[in-house]
């Protein structure tokens, strides 16, 4: 649980909102000719991928109670992601994978 | 004058066909966006962080990669330097696509229209536009981005006052939600593209760097460890598996369509 403060976070809210209002709206205000370059290209098409990567694992162990439950959350998503299933299907099959799993844990004698 | 009363009327009657078509096209994203932003408010609800921020968060940002990475922050009481990079970092693709999006617009499109449809140009809306043959104009736009801004915002609300009715162990079970959702994202194109198979693997090994070996935790802040691993490992994609030209320049006007807002 946080303890940052309302003002303060209402505070990072407005920066936050600012920088990203800035990168949409400067280029569509300003830029006319699209960019030709290949590298910039090629990195702004891998950026996308490596954020959500970066942000999911480890991260995602620790998002329930238990490391186990979810662990097992994350094979049961990467597998059904794996055959193309939807956000919303991966998602929830997730959730109930990792609330099986802790319930099943709790009814272990250790 | 009757004959100009017609054409208003005609004109009229455009506008609002033009309106509801991009509501019709934007209603699938907003649907979409509806459970992305649920599991968004749900994470902010467990955080500590109050509902009306989360919501607030929500109808200011409307991108959910940085809202996520900007609400870690905020809890942890980050710098706002960090959080400034991180959102460069996290949200540069926007640039780009505002770049391509320019080239769509027809003459309809005025200053303050730029303004506004800017404000919600995800990548979902930004794929839709795209796809649209020829230009696009100011109420086809209005009409896309209205359906993802509510659902976006309407769900992040839903989301928080769920967790409110809900037990800790529901909760609990919940907080996988989100990164569910970004693995379905992820996985199917890195299936597809090796280049972003290894990419993607780059920046989970890296996050675990960061995360596990004591030297690097002690020593990188966290707010700058996405930022890190994601421009590292993207630097490295672009360089030994740069997106050929002809693709760069049909493929990167939708750089990432798979990708939540």
């Amino acid at each position: 649980m946080t303890t940052t403060q309302v003002p303060m976070l209402i505070a990072y809210t407005l920066v936050m909102a600012g920088v990203t209002y800035l990168i949409r709206m400067v280029p569509l205000l300003l830029i006319r000719r699209p960019i030709h370059n290949r590298f910039i290209r090629s990195f702004l098409y891998y950026v996308p991928y490596a954020v959500l990567g970066a942000m999911t694992f480890p991260a995602i162990l620790y998002s329930t109670s238990n490391i186990w439950s979810a662990a097992i959350g994350l094979i049961v998503s990467v597998i059904l992601a794996f055959f193309g299933k939807g956000l919303l299907t991966v998602a929830v099959s997730a959730c109930v994978t990792v609330y099986a799993v802790e319930w099943l844990l709790q009814l272990l004698p250790f | 004058m009757q004959q100009m009363q017609t054409n208003i009327r005609m004109q009229n009657s455009t506008r609002r066909e033009l309106l509801f078509r991009g509501m019709r096209d934007g209603l699938p994203i907003g649907l979409g966006y509806l459970s992305v932003a649920f599991a968004f408010g749900i994470a902010a609800v467990l955080r500590g962080v109050p509902a009306w921020i989360a919501v607030l968060i929500s109808m200011t940002n409307v991108t959910s990669a940085g809202q996520l990475a900007g609400l870690d922050l905020m809890v942890v009481g980050c710098t706002m330097g960090e959080m400034i990079l991180t959102q460069c970092v996290i949200n540069m693709r926007y640039a780009l696509m505002s770049v391509s999006l320019s080239q769509k617009l027809d003459k309809t499109v005025r200053l303050i229209d730029r303004l506004i449809i800017s404000f919600c140009n995800t990548d979902e809306v930004f794929a839709v536009a795209s796809g649209q043959p020829g230009l696009v104009g100011r109420y086809y736009l209005y009409g896309l981005i209205l359906p993802p801004y509510l659902g976006w915002s309407l769900g992040t609300l839903l989301g928080c006052v769920a967790s409110g009715l809900l037990s800790a162990r529901v909760m609990a079970a919940l907080g996988i939600a989100i990164y569910g959702m970004f693995i379905a994202i992820v996985i199917p194109p890195a299936r597809k593209d090796r280049a972003v198979a290894c990419v993607l693997g780059g920046a989970v090994l890296l996050s675990c760097a960061f995360q596990y070996l004591p030297f690097l935790k002690q020593h990188v802040s966290s707010g700058f460890v996405i930022i890190l691993c994601a421009v590292t490992a993207a630097a490295l994609g672009a360089v030994f598996a740069p997106i050929p030209v002809e693709a760069a320049e049909t493929t990167a006007d939708i750089p990432s369509k798979e990708v939540q807002p």
